[in-house]
């Protein structure tokens, strides 16, 4: 009998701590995959954030660094310039890569490192108890915005993928979704292209934003988090492709060798 | 002591400019790649450091440097370091504080570089240099310290040393880097690793810690270094470190010549401290002056060396202000007349 699907390779056979209905799960498990597929377990390096995924270690059988809250892009940095030939996935939070790290996040970007961010936005503090993020969107309610943010007090909700998306430095920035299996197919996807801007040498970053669940401090049930991602959540931050300048991809698609 | 680094083997160095020591980082922006290795004016003092943690972790020879403010903000960098036992060489040149304060030569961050300096318990070897050679010399030490121990290494210099120039002696380029079976480099033929300082196992936590610890006291073994001038038949040992010392070398030279007998001893680890060479000389000697550029930092530690068992002076002058040997001398030479009288009563 041919064995068609089943624990990735490369995922440790442990029993994930994160909530039901938590995003990072899914996200760990594609990368797992991904990093199967495309054949680079010997050279792949995780930095690990500060935040729920701190533990990525636990799961994914890579080398892993942990890094501060905020500082992941200056640690991928000082790896990738170390040992060009790696493939440096910096996994980020919302808080992290959009509040206490926005310096990091955008200069590694304007460098143009040659890295990946996979950049997780549930629009809350998770780790810490459900506290405002950067991300949290108004009228979203969070245990230091109790009433609910208002921008008037809290000040408006901050796409920064978007603004990195600007600079020359990012080579590919999708944005993506876990709530649907369509969703989680894209997502897949986004990270294999995110992994093969590495791959081909492309000249700058790579950022895939994942719009996922935090059920435990939206305080909602997996199935209403879902709903309420695809029905609110993605109107503010909308799940497209925000920039590609590949240029390898490109050359590719015009010799109709699409990846 | 950028071209020193370089020729320790260091490789990879991130910065971010403030004065005085932005020479550093003009050379290495310069002379690091030409030697096949990595410059990189960083965002921040933050992100240079955690770029130094992201080089080290792949086994490679990495270094920042700063003044004051800016090793305030590395210090966050350097617990990491120190948690997940990481090599690193961190170059604080001094200056006034607190705040922006000044950039002339002070020594006011000693408190900050002995005790830790940033969250948790753990130390970093703190060198200080006397002069421009002694720079370079301790520049190769600190990098071979680092490695040994896994553990980040401190040049502690300020604005008068950072600054001056004379005519050094560099070393030979360092031919052999040790293996490091730690570094994280990709799970090729091996199981993968990981690098963490987050334990949140009590026990585990606790363990880390003690290991941690050993290593500390192993350090104070066997690394302490210091000069000693002129202690042999001294009445009065002044204690001193980095340019102060230099300033009280010169001051107690003047003493000699008028007959004082006056001797300098000079810590040049001032973590790990020589407490033990300190409370010997009081075995010879009841009384000891301590000068810094500062309040009085070392003077606790000289205070906890002595416990008791010699009477301790103090001359500090914080702020950025440089007193000559002249005026060290006139300091040390009342203090030294008002020994006799007292002896005399």
């Amino acid at each position: 009998m041919k064995k068609i699907y089943g624990r990735p390779k490369y995922l440790k056979p442990r029993k994930f701590h994160y909530c039901a209905g938590c995003g990072h799960s899914l996200v760990h498990k594609m990368l797992m995959e991904l990093v199967d597929e495309l054949d680079i377990a010997d050279r792949v390096i995780g930095v690990a954030p500060a935040g729920c995924a701190v533990l990525a270690y636990d799961y994914m059988d890579i080398d892993i660094v942990e890094s501060a809250h905020g500082r992941g892009p200056a640690v991928a940095t000082g790896i990738k310039r170390s040992v060009p030939n790696l493939v440096v996935i910096n996994y980020q939070g919302d808080g992290d890569l959009a509040a206490i790290g926005t310096a990091e996040s955008i200069h590694a970007a304007s460098r143009g490192e040659q890295i990946m961010t996979v950049f997780i936005n549930n629009g809350i503090y998770g780790m810490t108890g459900g506290q405002m993020a950067p991300t949290t969107l108004e009228g979203m309610r969070a245990t230091t915005a109790p009433k609910g943010r208002d921008p008037r007090r809290e000040g408006y909700p901050l796409d920064l993928s978007s603004l990195l998306a600007q600079i020359p430095g990012v080579v590919y920035a999708e944005r993506v979704s876990v709530s649907t299996p369509r969703g989680i197919r894209q997502t897949k996807k986004a990270l294999e292209a995110g992994l093969r801007c590495q791959l081909d040498g492309e000249p700058g970053l790579a950022l895939i934003e994942v719009l996922s669940m935090c059920p435990t401090n939206w305080k909602m049930s997996p199935l209403d988090s879902c709903k309420w991602m695809d029905e609110v959540m993605s109107k503010k931050f909308q799940v497209k492709v925000l920039v590609d300048r590949r240029t390898k991809a490109i050359k590719k698609a015009a010799s109709g060798n699409v990846d | 002591m950028a071209e020193a680094a370089i020729r320790a083997g260091c490789r990879f160095y991130f910065g971010y400019p403030i004065t005085p020591q932005n020479e550093v980082a003009e050379y290495m922006s310069e002379h690091m790649p030409e030697a096949g290795g990595t410059f990189i004016q960083a965002e921040s003092e933050i992100a240079s450091i955690y770029m130094v943690l992201g080089a080290s972790v792949t086994g490679a020879r990495a270094m920042t440097s700063s003044s004051s403010p800016g090793i305030s903000l590395k210090q966050e960098g350097i617990s990491f370091l120190a948690g997940q036992e990481l090599p690193a060489v961190i170059l604080n040149v001094m200056r006034g504080g607190p705040g922006l304060g000044n950039i002339a030569g002070c020594q006011g961050d000693y408190f900050q570089a002995t005790r830790g300096g940033g969250h948790g318990d753990y130390k970093t070897i703190v060198l200080a240099p006397g002069s421009v050679q002694e720079l370079v010399d301790l520049t190769g030490v600190a990098f071979e310290l680092a490695d040994k121990y896994r553990n980040p290494v401190m040049i502690l210099a300020d604005g008068l040393i950072g600054q001056m120039r004379e005519p050094v002696v560099l070393p030979e380029p360092v031919k052999h880097l040790p293996e490091k079976d730690w570094a994280l480099r990709g799970a090729k033929g091996r199981p993968s690793r990981f690098s963490r300082s987050l334990i949140l196992n009590v026990r585990r936590m606790e363990e880390h810690n003690w290991k941690l610890q050993r290593k500390f006291r192993e350090i104070e073994a066997n690394e302490i270094r210091f000069e000693q001038y002129l202690l042999e038949d001294a009445k009065l040992v002044v204690v001193a470190f980095g340019s102060a010392a230099r300033v009280a070398k010169g001051a107690v030279k003047r003493l000699r010549k008028e007959g004082l007998k006056v001797g300098l001893f000079r810590p040049i680890t001032l973590w790990p401290f020589p407490h033990k060479k300190i409370r010997e000389l009081a075995n010879e000697c009841s009384e000891f002056l301590v000068y810094e550029l500062n309040a009085g930092q070392m003077l606790e530690d000289v205070k906890l060396a002595l416990s008791g068992s010699a009477e301790v002076f103090f001359y500090g002058r914080p702020g950025g202000v440089i007193p000559t040997p002249m005026d060290v001398a006139k300091i040390i030479g009342s203090r030294y007349y008002q020994r006799i009288k007292r002896k005399a009563k």
